[in-house]
């Protein structure tokens, strides 16, 4: 079932449109990864999603529900936490974690301090002299006591250490055990490539791709390195071959997914002495996505 | 519809307390106590009804008339004289109140993304402005009660309980009304500083709209809420009306400020802002360029606000002119000193007043420096090949030289406004003398506040005080009859009446090198001190 669903979300801003059409689903118990470069309009729809901006056009809906007109309903059952994190400078982190959770009201969860503990932050201290890291986990801990349903993150980690990463990483996989839906917009690509179930990339205010990581590691090349007993020949002559480069015995180049079967039955009329593959990561993926805005069509159709 | 648009508006109400828990207090006892000082005061100086008498006198003329509005004159009881001197000046400090708390609670918050947090969380929509409003109507309405039973609990015969209720009432009446205008200007404007500025536009324009209606004694001082409030005539008509009309017109601006709210995005507002420029000019590639960029908008604000002050007094002067030339008991009353017109007499008087207020632009200028440090944005440029002192020196300069550009626009304005109604003008010398003759008390000021930022960067609100002392004691001094050596203890106490006075170079130079001294010091401790984010 579709927590959240957005179809042919459009917002204008003055006369310039910063989403164009956007389309995605966030299924329940699965969590989302939503990647995109710098202005690609992630915030924007998931400002959107929250109510506090109106679209310009299309529907944006969760748990059913608009997000415009039914935003209070809606905001009972999710938890929200930005990348840029600003806090009451004189109320103490335990306050305003506090006022978090009184706000929402409904099923009071007493995790609280567990995760004050699992985040390793003073509540007692004022938010003025919170460090940017420290103003991020106050909202972490008030989303994650808040046992919603629905779980948006914007940047969540912008600010944390490598360890409070792993804490985050570990809150989330634990939502999503207890049947927990998650949108998670990120930068740190390892991150989404280690939690997202599914993930959708943006850019210029239209999703250009979505799908599990393997539906789109398919629609990308593989990396090759080939030692074989002859050295190939009309290697280049192949359909689908990039980046060829030779060393001594050894060639290494990349391969478009569907031209792979073709590609290893060449090589290995030359006997294959040793052969690695490398599955492309996300970062590969999302390079070829925002590398250049030629390629934007040839990714669109795909 | 509305009960879910309005969820939690109560605990963001609590949430606003618990925030302002010492802030709001200290502005309700503050002015409160203000309140029934100055009668206490003026009972035992102007005992008999002869002296008040002698002082409503004095209030005859349309300068007084512009500054306070008007009087039951012939009944000048202690009750009316307080009302006459205080209640439109309270009003104002009152409305300033409203004005930034209400821009604390609205646009800066959601300047800040504090509000995008919280709308993330069940609550509505409308919450936080009406949480904000219900708090300030709160809090109006103590002061209201505070001021008006405060007022009564002193016993003083004029001041009966109708009177002092109606005195109370319209404090918190003009409170409300600015509430409900800067709610509006918050939903307009898309920063926290835009809402402010447009908000005491408004009540400046208020100001004056008044002074020239009550001036012209036409129905223009009507249409503005300060009319208004001096129309109530506390303890002599008792007119109640005005604090209907203050509410319902606040009532009103609390609907639309609702409505602009419900309609528009977060972060959204609806003076639009125009795109900026792609390069920096060559011009904007320095720190003295930078800060001047930065402040330039407030600058030119401040800059035509001052001119309109100097136009405003500047036209009252033909009035008081053939005031006095109709008034030949008055004239015996108040001698002349030799040579000089009765008008010319009010000059030093009058720049005093404004050279306070042109103080304060150069001083804000100033604290900018204090404002982009606490932002983190003077790290920007220290960080790269900028001296502490180099940027220190930034500041220094543009806030000496707003100083003297808002004294002269103030002079100009005031002159040529003088000018074109007047029969016998002033010699323009001579009245940019008497203005300058601030500058170098102005320079004091400005030095206190540098000296602040560079070596005390908690106390730098303590020259706002300072200058509110200054302002009290020489102004209200002449009403009060306070002792000459408080008026001394201000820069401007010091400063000669031109031009009925001849100027004394000595103490301009000894203000001078106060103020430098000042400077250095902020100059030195800024190479020392942390800067702080
Ligand atoms: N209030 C606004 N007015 C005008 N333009 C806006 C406004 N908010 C966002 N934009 C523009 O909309 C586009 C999308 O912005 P958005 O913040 O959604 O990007 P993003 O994908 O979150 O980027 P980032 O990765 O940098 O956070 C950008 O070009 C931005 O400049
Ligand atoms: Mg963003």
């Amino acid at each position: 079932m579709a927590m959240l669903e957005v179809r042919n979300l459009k917002k204008q801003f003055g006369n310039f449109y910063a989403l164009n059409g956007v389309n995605f689903d966030v299924n329940e118990g699965e969590i989302f990864g939503f990647i995109g470069p710098n202005g690609a309009g992630k915030s924007t729809t998931i400002r959107i999603l929250l109510g506090i901006l109106k679209a310009t056009e299309g529907t944006a809906k969760i748990f059913g529900k608009d997000a415009w007109k039914d935003a209070v309903d809606i905001h009972r059952r999710i938890a929200y936490v930005p990348g840029d994190v600003n806090l009451w400078p004189n109320l103490t982190g335990g306050e305003v974690i506090d006022l978090f959770i009184k706000l929402r009201g409904g099923n009071q969860s007493n995790r609280r301090d567990e995760f004050i503990e699992r985040f390793d932050l003073d509540p007692t201290k004022k938010c003025r002299t919170y460090s940017k890291g420290n103003r991020q986990k106050v909202a972490l801990v008030a989303a994650f006591a808040a046992d919603a349903d629905l779980y948006i993150f914007d940047e969540p980690t912008s600010g944390l250490d490598p360890l409070m990463e792993q804490v985050f990483q570990a809150c989330v996989m634990e939502a999503k055990q207890a049947g927990k839906s998650v949108l998670l917009s990120s930068h740190i690509l390892s991150e989404v490539e280690k939690l997202c179930d599914r993930i959708g990339i943006i850019r210029q205010g239209e999703i250009i791709e979505s799908g599990t990581l393997s539906e789109l590691r398919h629609l990308t090349r593989t990396n090759l390195v080939v030692e074989t007993k002859e050295p190939i020949s009309a290697l280049h002559e192949l359909n689908g071959i990039y980046n060829i480069e030779e060393k001594d015995k050894t060639v290494s180049f990349q391969v478009d997914s569907e031209q792979l079967d073709a590609a290893v039955k060449h090589i290995s009329q030359y006997g294959i002495i040793k052969l690695e593959s490398a599955p492309p990561t996300l970062e590969d993926l999302f390079m070829r996505y925002y590398e250049n805005k030629d390629e934007k069509a040839a990714g669109g159709a795909s | 519809m509305f009960r879910t648009l309005t969820n939690h508006t109560g605990t963001l109400a609590r949430l606003i307390l618990r925030r302002d828990r010492i802030r709001i207090p200290l502005w309700l006892f503050g002015i409160t106590f203000f309140t029934v000082i100055i009668p206490i005061a003026f009972d035992s100086m102007y005992a008999s009804q002869q002296e008040r008498d002698a002082m409503a006198e004095t209030m005859k003329n349309p300068a007084m008339i512009a500054m306070v509005g008007p009087a039951d004159l012939d009944n000048y009881t202690t009750g009316v004289m307080t009302a006459h001197n205080m209640l439109l000046f309270t009003a104002i400090a009152v409305g300033l109140m409203s004005i930034l708390l209400v821009a604390r609670h609205t646009r800066t918050d959601e300047e800040e993304g504090r509000l995008e947090m919280i709308r993330s969380l069940p609550v509505g929509k409308l919450a936080n402005i009406n949480a904000t409003l219900l708090v300030l109507a709160g809090a109006n309405l103590f002061l209201a009660l505070l001021n008006g039973f405060g007022l009564y609990a002193l016993g003083i015969e004029s001041m009966d309980l109708e009177g002092s209720l109606l005195y109370g009432a319209t404090l918190g009446g003009a409170g409300i009304l600015f509430a409900g205008i800067t709610a509006v200007f918050a939903q307009l404007s898309e920063s926290a500083r835009g809402t402010i500025g447009y908000s005491i536009a408004a009540l400046i324009i208020a100001y004056l709209l008044r002074a020239a209606g009550d001036v012209s004694d036409s129905a223009l001082s009507l249409l503005s809420p300060l009319g208004w409030v001096t129309k109530t005539e506390a303890y002599a008509k008792n007119a109640w009306w005005p604090i209907f009309l203050l509410i319902g017109a606040a009532i009103l601006l609390f609907i639309l400020a609702n409505y602009l709210n419900a309609i528009r995005d977060l972060g959204a507002g609806f003076i639009r802002v125009k795109p900026g420029k792609k390069n920096a000019s060559p011009f904007l590639q320095s720190p003295l360029g930078l800060a001047l960029r930065l402040q330039r908008t407030a600058g030119i604000s401040w800059g035509i606000g001052m001119l309109a002050i100097g136009i405003s007094y500047g036209s009252v002067m033909g009035d008081l002119e053939s005031f006095f030339a109709e008034n030949e008991l008055l004239e015996q009353m108040l001698v002349a000193e030799e040579g000089y017109t009765l008008t010319e007499q009010f000059i030093p008087m009058l720049f005093m007043v404004l050279g306070i207020l042109a103080a304060i632009p150069p001083i804000l200028s100033a604290h900018k420096f204090i404002g982009e440090e606490k932002k983190n944005r003077l790290e920007h440029l220290l960080a790269r090949a900028v001296s502490r002192t180099n940027l220190f020196s930034s500041y220094l300069f543009i806030a000496i030289a707003n100083g003297f550009i808002m004294m002269t626009l103030t002079a100009i304005g005031l002159w040529s406004a003088a000018a074109a109604v007047m029969e016998e003008a002033f010699a323009f010398s001579a009245v940019y003398g008497a203005a300058m003759a601030y500058y170098p008390a102005m320079l004091v000021m400005i030095g206190l506040a540098l000296f602040f930022i560079g070596c005390l960067p908690k106390f730098t609100p303590l020259v706002w005080l300072y200058l509110a002392y200054s302002f009290f004691a020489l102004y209200l001094g002449r009403l009060f009859q306070v002792p000459d050596w408080a008026g001394k203890l201000s820069p401007y106490g010091h400063v000669p009446q031109l031009p009925i006075e001849s100027m004394k170079w000595p103490t301009a130079i000894v203000l001078t090198v106060i103020a430098a001294l000042f400077t250095a010091l902020g100059w030195m401790g800024i190479k020392k001190r942390d800067i702080e984010g």
